[in-house]
């Protein structure tokens, strides 16, 4: 029962409206302070041990710090090789099995990432 | 009528629109191209930062490693080019959130924010490492 124009509001050629776009911007907004501090966690780490820096790793706003970062950048990661995919590979086969493999590249960096940081934090 | 393509529509005989090697290269235009670069590498880059957060959960033999190749003079260009990129694609991200707003659209004030954020990219990479020097 519903109108063609319900049917259509909001969602445009790729029925996710301005999804794509506001996912990427809402990452990039989340990364500009994320990645400042995953810099300066990187210079206080330079030179550490493997018990110095699995301690700091433990702290839970450090760990909280680590796993926003990978998480909110390789969901960044996937919304901007997508765009790349879908603007220079043409072919219908190429392109999905390139959309496929960098769902599932993004997807194991961030869950090889939250788990190294998971186990350091509970202190593996 | 001069020559037809085999589709009979001359098709192949339209004017196409001009494409990248037609303009002078402009700082805005290289800007956005280097954009997608820096974006690509920091995809693949992700890569050395989660091996190096893997090495540390496996143990400290693999930890040391990691320490060591990121240590070397190879690693460190890699990582200095890195730490480049990272800057470079962050203010050009936050370009990009003041045009979302609609300011500083012009062509004149574009152009000098595009070379603001490449000058920016530089300064932020030389300080970090300079400050990282400093904290080892």
């Amino acid at each position: 029962m519903r109108t063609p124009l319900s049917r259509v509001r909001g969602l445009g050629s790729a029925h996710e409206g301005t999804g794509h776009f506001w996912k990427q911007r809402l990452t990039a907004v989340a990364n500009v302070p994320l990645v400042l501090g995953f810099v300066w966690f990187v210079i206080c780490a330079l030179g550490s041990t493997r018990a110095e820096f699995a301690a700091s790793a433990g702290n839970p706003f450090v760990a909280a710090l680590l796993i926003l970062f990978i998480v909110s950048g390789v969901v960044h990661m996937k919304l901007g090789m997508q765009v790349i995919i879908e603007d220079y590979v043409h072919g219908e086969g190429a392109k999905l099995a390139a959309l496929m493999g960098n769902i599932f590249f993004c997807a194991a960096a961030g869950l090889v990432g939250v788990l190294a940081v998971l186990k350091l934090a509970f202190g593996g | 009528m001069a020559e037809i393509s085999e589709a009979g529509n001359g098709a192949d005989k339209r004017p196409l629109s001009p494409h990248l090697q037609i303009y002078k290269p402009t700082i805005t235009m290289t800007m956005s191209i280097v954009h997608r670069i820096t974006g690509a590498g920091l995809y693949f880059g992700t890569l050395i930062l989660i091996w190096w957060l893997a090495s540390a959960a496996s143990g400290p033999e693999a930890f040391d490693f990691a320490q060591d190749v990121l240590g070397s003079i190879i690693g460190r260009l890699v990582l200095f080019g890195y730490t480049w990129a990272l800057f470079h694609h962050m203010l050009g991200g936050i370009r990009h959130f003041i045009w979302d707003s609609g300011a500083m659209l012009d062509k004149h004030t574009a152009s000098k924010v595009a070379w603001a954020s490449l000058a920016g990219s530089v300064v932020l990479t030389l300080l970090t490492w300079i400050v990282g020097y400093a904290a080892m």
